[in-house]
């Protein structure tokens, strides 16, 4: 119980978010370009993380899947930002030791000549430590 | 009229286009864009949590360089813009990353946020003005039906960026109509084209791209323009439903300047 609540601070403080502004009115996940590839989505990650139920969203792929486009940042009337949440959620998750997502000899075979510099530092960024 | 300059890691490689038709059509226009004398890669992506400080040095570095000769420092990739105005956000309201980033760094004098960051667009409108650059057209692309292509990084967060309404934004659409081509209006101009996740998703980002284009073409668009390097990755490889072209705006200046 102890964890649970250490993480849910955790996250809450490294996101600067306060989940409990959030109204449920599920405008981030509608207007989330990734909400179909998603397992929990953007409104639920709001929800799972005032709740204390982090550890599912840290196992889940849909960590991965947000694109940081800022939409739902942009479009939350509460301003509750879930983008920010799912940063810290993936930041605790690849933070630990050997948990890295994106690995430097995955590269090669994800690599294609036309692809920008930018697409590489920036996977990097987001899926590794 | 003198900038500092901060190309980024993607225009010295991939994107040397999006670099080079700017840095000859500034000239054309009177602005002098003088390159950091050293920078380093802004990383790509914003580091969004407040913990993070090692990942935003090499922004407040670029920041501070162009700080302390006295310039605005103008951006072009737009992911490289997106970072550092963003960085420099925090410098300005953020004192825990202010202290951190300044105990880490030693500057001769601490940095908090004083360099005024402008993307190449803004320095278009705001500094030398879309009237001038009309009558500096020689080659107007008379007729052309051009969409433009913001995406998320130039607008997002508009409360940051600053850019323009986040929206409904405008600028794209009269730097379009000052190069004597037609801007059209398409719902997806602000929509993301799936980023760096088609290094590991090429399917999400396929989708998201062709919805981009897929828009911009049914409004009568004949051509696309975009200031990001892997939008213009993205909507060219995996946007592979419709065959429009997509280019830099900055190749589009220069060839209405009679520079290309």
């Amino acid at each position: 119980m102890e964890n649970k609540q250490q993480l849910t601070e955790q996250i809450l403080r490294m996101s600067g978010v306060n989940a409990r502004k959030c109204m449920r009115c599920g405008k981030c996940t509608a207007t989330c370009p990734s909400f179909d590839e998603m397992e929990y989505h953007p409104h639920q990650f709001v929800y799972m993380v005032e709740k204390g139920d982090i550890e599912p969203l840290m196992k889940s792929e849909s960590l991965y899947t947000c694109l940081t486009c800022f939409a739902c940042v942009e479009r939350c009337p509460r301003n509750v930002e879930p983008a920010k949440l799912v940063e810290a959620v993936r930041l605790a998750v690849i933070r630990e030791q050997g948990a890295n997502h994106l690995k430097p000899q995955d590269l090669p075979e994800l690599w294609d000549e036309d692809l920008p510099q930018q697409a590489i530092v920036s996977a990097f960024r987001k899926y590794s430590k | 009229m003198v900038f500092s300059y901060y190309p980024g890691c993607t225009l010295k490689t991939k994107a040397k286009d999006l670099d080079r038709y700017a840095r000859i059509s500034a000239e054309a226009l009177g602005v002098t864009l003088e390159e950091l004398p050293e920078w380093q890669c802004c990383g790509g992506v914003y580091p969004v949590a407040k913990d993070e400080i090692a990942t935003k040095l090499s922004s407040v570095r670029a920041l501070n360089s162009a700080g302390e000769m006295g310039n605005d420092l103008v951006t072009l990739c737009s992911a490289c813009h997106n970072v550092i105005k963003q960085v420099n956000n925090d410098m300005r309201t953020d004192e825990n990353i202010v202290l951190k980033v300044n105990n880490y760094l030693k500057l001769d004098k601490p940095y908090a946020g004083e360099t005024n960051v402008l993307h190449y667009l803004e320095m278009l409108r705001d500094a030398v003005g879309f009237d001038k650059i009309k009558e500096k057209v020689t080659n107007p692309l008379t007729g052309v039906k051009i969409a433009p292509y913001y995406g998320c990084l130039l607008l997002r967060p508009g409360s940051v960026m600053q850019f323009d309404d986040p929206e409904n934004p405008s600028i794209m659409e009269d730097f379009i109509r000052a190069i004597g081509a037609e801007p059209v209006s398409y719902s997806m101009r602000n929509e993301c084209c799936g980023g760096y996740v088609t290094l590991e998703n090429k399917s999400l980002a396929a989708k998201k791209s062709n919805n981009v284009l897929e828009s911009a073409v049914s409004a009568g668009a004949q051509m696309v323009i975009t200031a990001c390097p892997l939008c213009l990755y993205n909507l060219n490889k995996n946007g592979s439903d419709y065959d429009i072209p997509v280019h830099y705006f900055t190749e589009l200046l220069a060839q209405a300047l009679g520079l290309k």
